[in-house]
């Protein structure tokens, strides 16, 4: 029963987050709406037996990618200007009509499948034993890719950084602080 | 009442929509990005249901691995939004017509 009650109150709040994150007119409370969602989705890991990986979620997701995310949105200034003007007619209906129809078409095709799943087994419980007994056994090659493809992102950002080249920092340097009063409000 | 993992999985399509129309719906590239951030959660939240309803680790494993790529997705993504700000000063998606979209 606590359960349902949990599961409630933490979809409601993944849900408004989520909204607000698609809605919000300032793009930090886009970001918080995001942040909200993922605590909540940390929450259902939790229910569901998945302990390190909530562990996890909370600190790269809502620690390191949201920091990361607020950093970008300081650095490049909050839009103001955002264009709400619709060029293609029909835009907004149209966007939310797809967007219900999915979630109609998921649900229909995905409700078989969840009704002849058996009940709770209860025996995957991810604590950091488990996960590493597995990640270090099973998936030792895929953990050894991840590890390319982390160096090599973080080797393409740097890349990227310095692509504009010297001559043009000074100058790109007075845009940014141009704006930068904008941030504040 | 008991919540089943398909209740979970419900709640990942619905977040995963919503994700999805704010992808179409909003310019700013920043709003875009983060959207692609909420599907990747609902995916995920539906991965560890299904694994804990299966009663298997692997489907924690598999939205580790998802976890992992998104975090280096997020570095690389947000890396060329700041260069296009640069370039352009804007960060909105309507201005960025360079390739006739």
């Amino acid at each position: 029963m606590i359960e349902v009650l949990v599961f409630a109150i933490f979809a409601v709040v993944a849900v408004a987050g989520a909204i607000t994150l698609v809605a919000a007119r300032n793009p930090v409370h886009s970001a918080i709406g995001l942040l909200v969602t993922m605590f909540s989705v940390a929450v259902f890991y939790v229910l569901n037996g998945a302990h390190f990986l909530a562990v996890v979620q909370v600190l790269i997701y809502a620690g390191a990618v949201m920091t990361l995310f607020l950093f970008v949105i300081m650095l490049i200034g909050v839009d103001k200007t955002e264009d709400r003007q619709e060029r293609i007619p029909f835009h907004r209906p149209i966007v939310i009509g797809l967007g219900a129809g999915l979630l109609v078409l998921i649900l229909l095709a995905g409700r078989a499948t969840w009704v002849i799943m058996g009940g709770h087994s209860g025996t995957a419980i991810g604590t950091i034993e488990d996960i590493s007994g597995e990640l270090f056994g099973t998936w030792m090659l895929p953990f050894q890719s991840t590890v390319l493809l982390l160096t090599i992102a973080a080797v393409g950002t740097v890349a990227l950084a310095r692509y504009p080249g010297r001559r043009r920092r000074t100058r790109e340097f007075d845009a940014g602080e141009d704006r930068e009063p904008e941030v504040e409000d | 009442m008991e919540v089943t993992g398909g209740w979970y999985m419900a709640l990942g399509a619905v977040l995963f929509c919503i994700g999805a129309a704010g992808m179409l719906l909003r310019r700013n590239a920043l709003v875009m990005f983060m959207s692609i951030e909420l599907m990747l959660n609902a995916v995920n939240l539906s991965f560890v249901a299904a694994g804990n309803e299966l009663g298997v680790l692997d489907g924690q494993l598999a939205a580790l691995f998802v976890m992992v790529v998104a975090a280096a997705e997020v570095t690389v993504g947000l890396a060329i939004i700041v260069m296009v700000f640069r370039k352009r000063a804007t960060a909105s998606v309507d201005e960025l017509s360079g390739m006739g979209g």
